[in-house]
């Protein structure tokens, strides 16, 4: 048996046909790796078609699983790469690092798949692999000699391949296959045969590379993490959204509302909050995305934390109801799942193109508070903040997240419901014959709210412009002017509740890295590495946008250089041009529906610094 | 669910607006206005419960003219806003005042869902077959071939009868009014009211600018009684200046027919009922038009469904006495956790 070596942190990615069951398999090694102590964050990269046409590029569905001891991102190019046929192998040789292990099911590769894939030749017969490892594994004969006695029709038999496949990677980290067994006997509770089968297949690829040389390397263990003691859970970015918006409604002691419409990559969230009506939840799945936000702004004005979950072209369909919600001056949280744009555009690939449109992007002067979550864990603390600042502010939020945060998962740290901050609406008193449903609080701009069924508040408001006050409908010139100004200075003034904007490294570096929204990951780690090489960097990521904190100005003034890193053409770097005039900034920008690499951030920045 | 209703006899006063009403003279808007108001210290509801809300048009100024909680949406939106708000508190009393541009244009869609979903609202969809706030531009209820604006040759499209949108949308409620029958305005109204879900009264409401008499053919006094036909649950489908006129269904199609005459006694006309969920004769009723028949008013489909609103707070209370998740510390510990 092979020796063992040990390692910080690896990547693992599985690939196949979109029917393959590639997602269960990195979702079991990622939850496995996690249980025995790695962090982790994983990576889904799936194709916007359910079941693509078999075998070819089009239908390749991917799980990246990146485990280890101090985990930001899920990783650049992997170590373990498993293709379950040449397709995959074609589309994905390239996120595997020189020298990684390539495990294929040798079985796919027959001449009819290898020209499907796009293969000239062979690739086992020319030199496209030179330089990796490669384990030509016949998993599909060995599922189905695994499964002999269980099933005997080839499509029962051969379902389990991925299992085979996860059982050869856990051999290779010398994972144990307890959860996945107990996994499986939850999932396939009402099928005692499908249980049996997958745990065969699971151990039979165990023992494979067990009991052959197949695997001639040394095993690998990873690293534990060094993580601050605590009860943890794994949690996509999208589960995680939607429960900080649940325990935003708990702490506030309101109903959540939410009215939304299907749509890649946001569903998720309108699917997780539909199981909780035991907590309150009121979700309602409306007939169109102006619909989703339209019931969501009528449940504010009865009193509910009211969102409404959409990704770039829902938000665009929202933006005449989100000008209602600034006008009405009502708590709302819009939850913008971002991909690549425009139109359709990728549906299932990440981009952070929707930042104009969430400033901007609607009639007349209508700022929003915007706010962006940095990974998937911390989405569920930016949900409930995003969900503090609408209700105490009365102002519709956008929470900017993205699909390499809402499908990606992450270790997540339990926090207690007793040490969230409190949430405190203003609140109209009943009977308070002084209430105007437009009479604000002089400090902050916010006006009262008074909700249907409060005694002695009957109001009227809508998409008029009010008259200051009493919020008659006014077309007063110097009334509009007065309104236009209030609820920018309302805007404004969320800067007086925000924390300062944290710099990491020195803070007179030579070049100032900065980020917003998804792209933590990788911008912190290829900082990070640099500051350890020695190299004058620093690194500031932004999740307040509008407001920015108070002391951005402060921060930009302190370094020679500064790039802005956005995977968009440069939205955020020119808000920054706009706010700072006299600061000059480089780019760094990329749409290819894929989140940054660190060494592409790396050769960026010290390009930079040799300037 | 129910609605807590007021401790005290409230009257007009009670829902009078201090806000000018600014409709023109002659508007058919005042007359549905009137019928509200009148009705709604009768139905007796706390008025702090009422909730109007509207979308865009001449007659969604209508919250600002009562006094109640009220929202004034965007264009064809109202169905939407009243939707969140009756979920997020069904014990809210829902009142939509919309127009024909607003309900089957731009908010076509949100109009056959709420309908659909029999949403517990009470919706008054102001039929002018013309855009008026934007000063006379044909809608999808406007006749073809009229002259409009922007049909300076003549309206193409077909139109939209509402009625046949609302039963077609499995509609449990659809009545019809005229805006110069105050009367029947407040009958349809306050049976509007009394039913559970999705109610959808159509009144045939004047514009005076911009389309004047659009409806003249069948609500002028000297039409009225050959070419209106009143329904009324379990009475016979008569009419005419005689009451000798009545509808038969002959080879599964309605047919006027004239009592005393070839044979046809009082018995064999219709009896009318609402409450049937076949929609049959409902949708008849609600197609048929002059030369051939008169145009049927009052409420043509009353149907008892349970409400999406019931079977959703049907719902809540299941979960909240047999979920293990109570709170959300319940959720954040659910499932596969793990101490570090």
């Amino acid at each position: 048996m092979a020796t063992q070596i040990e390692k910080e942190d690896v990547v693992v990615k599985f690939v196949g046909d979109s029917g393959d069951g590639m997602q269960l398999t990195g979702t079991l090694f990622s939850d496995t790796s996690a249980l025995d102590g790695n962090d982790i964050a994983t990576f889904p990269d799936y194709p916007a078609e359910i079941r693509a046409p078999h075998n070819t590029i089009a239908g390749v569905s991917g799980f990246q699983v990146h485990i280890g001891k101090k985990i930001y991102s899920s990783g650049d190019q992997c170590d373990v790469l498993v293709a379950m046929n040449p397709a995959s192998l074609a589309s994905n040789l390239k996120w595997a690092k020189k020298g990684a292990v390539i495990i294929v099911d040798i079985d796919t590769f027959t001449e009819e798949a290898i020209n499907k894939a796009g293969y000239k030749n062979n690739p086992f017969e020319d030199e496209s692999l030179l330089g990796y490892t490669t384990i030509k594994a016949p998993i599909t004969t060995l599922t189905r000699e695994a499964v002999k006695d269980i099933f005997t029709d080839k499509k029962s038999a051969e379902r389990s391949r991925n299992m085979f496949a996860l059982g050869m990677v856990f051999f290779i980290y010398d994972k144990e296959l307890t959860h996945t067994y107990s996994y499986l006997e939850k999932k396939f509770k009402k099928n005692p045969d499908v249980i049996k089968a997958n745990k065969a297949v699971v151990s039979a690829g165990y023992n494979y590379c067990d009991n052959t040389d197949v695997f001639q390397l040394p095993r690998i263990e990873v690293k534990h993490a060094q993580m601050p003691k605590g009860k943890y859970r794994n949690i996509t970015g999208n589960i995680a959204t939607a429960w900080g918006l649940l325990a935003a409604a708990e702490k506030a002691k309101l109903n959540l509302f939410l009215g939304s419409y299907p749509i890649t990559p946001a569903t998720d969230i309108l699917i997780e909050l539909s199981k909780y009506k035991s907590l309150g939840a009121r979700v309602f799945q409306a007939e169109d995305e102006i619909a989703g936000i339209c019931s969501a702004i009528g449940a504010s004005f009865a009193g509910a934390l009211a969102c409404t979950s959409t990704s770039g072209p829902g938000l665009s369909l929202k933006s005449e109801a989100i000008g209602l919600a600034v006008m009405t001056e009502l708590p709302l949280v819009i939850v913008d799942v971002q991909r690549g744009g425009p139109s359709t555009g990728l549906p299932t690939k990440t981009e952070q193109s929707d930042l104009y449109q969430a400033l901007f992007g609607r009639n007349g002067e209508a700022p929003c508070i915007v706010v962006a979550a940095s990974s998937s864990a911390n989405s569920f603390y930016w949900a409930f903040q995003a969900a503090k600042l609408s209700l105490e502010t009365m102002t519709p939020t956008i929470l900017l997240t993205d699909g390499y945060l809402g499908n990606g998962s992450q270790l997540f740290r339990i926090p207690k419901m007793e040490d969230l901050p409190e949430i405190n609406p203003p609140f109209a008193k009943e009977n308070d014959s002084t209430y105007l449903p437009y009479k604000r609080d002089m400090d902050t701009f916010v006006r009262q709210w008074a909700i249907p069924g409060m005694e002695g508040l009957r109001h009227r408001i809508g998409g008029l412009e009010k008259s200051d006050g009493k919020g008659s409908v006014s077309t007063d010139n110097d009334n509009h002017q007065l309104m236009v100004n209030y609820r920018a200075e309302k805007v404004k003034k969320v800067a007086n509740r925000i924390p300062d904007q944290e710099v990491l490294g020195k803070e007179d570096a030579d070049l100032l890295v900065i980020g917003w929204g998804g792209t933590l990951g990788a911008l912190k780690l290829a900082v990070e590495e640099m500051i350890d090489e020695g190299k004058s960097i620093a690194f500031t990521h932004f999740n307040y946008i509008m407001p920015l904190p108070k002391n951005t100005g402060e921060i930009l003034k302190k370094h020679k250089k500064i790039v802005v890193c956005e995977l968009n053409m440069g939205q955020f770097v020119n808000y920054l041009r706009m706010e700072f005039e006299n600061t000059s900034f480089y780019q760094y920008n990329k749409t290819q529906g894929l989140p940054f690499e660190v060494k592409e951030l790396k050769e960026k920045f010290n390009q930079l610094l040799e300037k | 669910m129910a609605i807590e209703h007021s401790s005290v006899q409230l009257t007009k006063a009670d829902f009078a607006s201090d806000q000018m009403v600014k409709w023109c003279p002659g508007c058919g808007d005042h007359a549905v206005l009137a019928a509200i108001l009148g009705i709604f210290p009768e139905i007796g509801y706390k008025k702090e419960n009422f909730c109007v809300v509207s979308g865009i048009g001449c007659s969604s100024r209508f919250p600002y003219y009562v006094n109640t909680y009220g929202f004034h949406g965007i264009h064809g939106r109202a169905a939407a806003i009243a939707t969140g708000i009756k979920i997020a508190n069904p014990k809210l009393s829902l009142w939509i005042a919309s127009g024909d541009g607003d309900a089957t244009a731009i908010g076509g869609n949100h109009f056959i869902h709420v309908i659909r979903r029999n949403m517990d609202v009470n919706y008054i969809l102001f039929n002018n077959r013309i855009y008026g706030l934007t000063k006379g531009q044909y809608s999808p209820t406007t006749k073809q071939g009229q002259i409009t604006k922007t049909s300076p040759f003549g309206v193409i499209d077909y139109p939209f009868n509402p009625g046949e949108l609302v039963i077609g949308a499995q509609g449990t409620f659809f009545a019809r009014a005229i805006d110069n029958s105050p009367k029947s305005l407040g009958q349809v109204c306050r049976a509007m009211a009394q039913h559970d879900g999705a109610a959808i009264v159509e009144v045939l409401q004047n514009c005076v600018i911009f389309n004047d008499k659009t409806h003249a053919e069948v609500t002028d006094k000297e039409f009225k009684e050959e070419r209106q036909l009143w329904l009324e649950q379990g009475k016979p489908m008569i009419f005419g200046k005689d009451r000798n006129k009545g509808l038969i269904l002959e080879d599964n199609h309605l047919k006027v027919v004239e009592i005393g005459k070839d044979g046809i006694k009082e018995e064999d006309i219709l009896i009318h009922d609402a409450t049937r969920e076949n929609t049959g004769v409902h949708m008849m009723l609600a197609q048929m038009k002059p030369p051939y028949f008169p145009v049927a008013f009052g409420v043509i489909r009353a149907v008892k469904k349970p409400t999406y609103n019931q079977i959703f707070e049907q719902q809540m209370q299941e979960q909240k006495e047999c979920s293990k998740i109570q709170c959300v510390d319940d959720l954040l510990n659910s499932g596969e956790t793990w101490e570090i």
